[in-house]
């Protein structure tokens, strides 16, 4: 074998490469030409030069960016907790199963709630995600479903106070579930990045007896408790 | 003209040390004379921390072990599980599992090999070429279990749950495509003349010499010494499995970056045997995440990308482990540094480092 065979073989192979189609994705934002931009306003390239030059100038010069939305597979464990609190009954299986101990939950007494047994009402569900391993085994552990893992991963904070999600955030947050453990999701094809979940639906069965259900409740004072 | 021997320090951080390690080499002009592996930077203490936690909730701590193979630290620790508490798994989820982990070793020797020739210095070409490849096997991570790198995939009894459709999918098509990439990975580098000036002869270990250092994995195989603890002590199912045990010759550089791209082909073949083999069923035998095993000990062991990675539990009765000590492959792997480094040029220095493939957070603990 001649000396320089395999080096000239191996530049073979990045030349084959180089104009292979990339599989880098830009993130968080990625530049974008004349064209994707007369694409966009739904006219020809030329009259886009026209209309709006100083757009065109921008853009040949590689100045103008779009944002890119990176989806993620329906089970990506995420961050930003989706918790359904007709559903919570704070028993808190997930704070002990929690390997780090970082769900922090605070529950009352209450006669207002109708449930088998004895009924709480939750008073604290904070969870301190700058701690969080996103291991998902709080999920796992959840008896009634109640706590989901969420899509978010942007969450970039400069103060760690501001890591812990209370429980206003997340009775206030869209109800974007991830489908991780939760196979009646799977089943339904449901995917996070497309739609939302209502507490009726992601459960594991329809939870007809739910006593928070308000069409069977009869309880006058249900709205109120829900929107609290 | 007068010379003395100089000492250096490289790193802790040094680029291509491969995690927070340190090594103080004294140098007589180009030539190692002594050399001191410092390490311990990395120590989390997981060994302790394992015993103030449920068993099931230690499996999050192993993927922080080898964080390159999160699956192959799983699954050696749920096998020891499963020997302590006589836990049978359903066929289902030992595939499953044996998929999972021959992907990661796919995944892994892929960082091994990248790395190696990044030390070389085939600047980020074949690690890029590597890494987009691997990117195919965090995406199907993230179908299997939602993360990509902190796994925690597999339970006690089984894996958490079945695979999804697209799984599959995706999956032939990876094993279809890949044969023909790793030819072109073979011919991009194995054939060149500066990669073999570089590793043939170079850090060369003798069999016998890794045998008493009890050093595993691809290490041991490139001496010469066709040992792998998925054909001679097998786990899991792979007696039904038919596959080989590429060994080297000369227990150099190069049989070591040989011998990881030959793996990858075993795995792929590996992996093809379990998608035809494998049918519908249970995939976990039990859904408890609490248990109470009986007073006694147990050690579970699997051939992880880098070697023999075993766990060893001792339960008192309670719901965590007494104690877990983790035999760890690349700290065994590292402490052969010295012999390989002793004699040889600063140049070869990295190289014979990375042809080793230490993992730091698995060293460290």
């Amino acid at each position: 074998m001649t000396y320089g065979l395999g080096l000239f073989k191996g530049m073979l192979v990045t030349l084959r490469n180089f104009f292979r189609p990339v599989v880098t994705v830009q993130y968080p934002d990625r530049r974008v030409g004349i064209f994707y931009l007369a694409k966009k306003a739904n006219i020809s390239v030329i009259r886009f030069l026209l209309e709006s030059p100083r757009e065109s100038v921008k853009s040949l010069l590689g100045l103008v960016r779009v944002p890119v939305y990176v989806e993620q597979n329906p089970r990506f464990r995420g961050e930003e907790f989706t918790w359904y609190e007709d559903r919570c009954t704070g028993c808190a299986s997930c704070a002990k199963y929690c390997p780090l101990g970082i769900i922090r939950i605070e529950t009352h007494e209450s006669g207002e709630y109708l449930q088998e047994g004895q009924s709480y009402f939750v008073d604290t569900f904070d969870i301190d995600i700058g701690r969080c391993m996103f291991c998902g085994i709080c999920v796992e552990a959840c008896p009634y479903d109640a706590l989901f893992m969420g899509t978010g991963f942007e969450r970039g904070r400069y103060q760690r106070s501001e890591l812990v999600i209370p429980i206003e955030e997340l009775k206030a947050a869209s109800k974007r579930p991830s489908t991780w453990f939760r196979p009646q999701l799977e089943s339904q094809k449901f995917d996070p990045w497309k739609s939302e979940a209502d507490w009726e639906t992601v459960g594991r069965e329809a939870y007809k007896w739910h006593p928070k259900r308000p069409a069977q409740s009869g309880n006058p004072n249900q709205e109120d408790q829900v929107k609290e | 003209m007068k010379t003395e021997a100089i000492t250096v320090n490289i790193g802790p951080q040094h680029p291509s040390t491969h995690g927070v390690f340190r090594l103080r080499v004294t140098f007589d002009g180009e030539v190692i004379q002594d050399v001191e592996a410092v390490f311990g930077y990395l120590h989390r203490g997981s060994e302790k921390l394992a015993e103030e936690r449920t068993y099931t909730q230690v499996i999050t701590l192993t993927d922080r072990l080898d964080y390159v193979a999160s699956m192959t630290n799983n699954q050696a620790y749920v096998l020891a599980c499963e020997n302590l508490m006589d836990i049978e798994v359903p066929e289902r989820g030992q595939y499953l599992r044996m998929i999972a982990a021959e992907l990661q070793r796919i995944a892994s020797h892929f960082v091994a090999t990248g790395f190696l020739l990044q030390d070389l210095g085939a600047m980020a070409t074949p690690l890029m070429y590597g890494f987009r490849e691997r990117e195919r096997i965090l995406d199907m991570f993230e179908m299997l279990c939602g993360a990509r790198i902190t796994n925690t995939y597999m339970r006690i009894g089984g894996v958490f749950q079945d695979a999804p459709e697209e799984f599959w999918g995706s999956l032939r098509s990876f094993l279809d495509g890949m044969p023909g990439f790793l030819d072109e990975f073979d011919s991009l580098l194995r054939g060149n003349e500066i990669l073999l000036a570089r590793t043939k002869d170079i850090g060369v270990l003798e069999a016998s010499e890794a045998i008493n250092c009890s050093v595993t994995g691809p290490v041991l195989r490139s001496t010469g010494v066709a040992w792998d603890l998925r054909k001679v002590d097998p786990y899991e199912l792979y007696p039904r499995i038919k596959f080989d045990i590429p060994i080297g010759t000369n227990g150099d550089n190069y049989d070591r970056f040989v011998i990881r791209l030959a793996e990858i082909r075993q795995s792929i073949s590996i992996i093809d045997q379990c998608y035809e083999q494998i049918e519908a069923g249970p995939v976990r035998s039990t859904n408890e995440l609490l248990f109470y095993p009986k007073t006694g000990d147990a050690y579970g062991k699997v051939e992880a990308p880098k070697g023999e990675l075993g766990f060893y539990l001792v339960s008192d009765g309670g719901i965590a482990p007494y104690r877990c000590k983790i035999r760890s492959p690349s700290l065994i792997n590292l402490t052969m540094i010295k012999d390989l480094l002793i004699g040889s040029k600063l140049s070869d220095m990295i190289v014979t480092l990375g042809s080793i493939d230490i993992n730091m957070g698995e060293v460290d603990r």
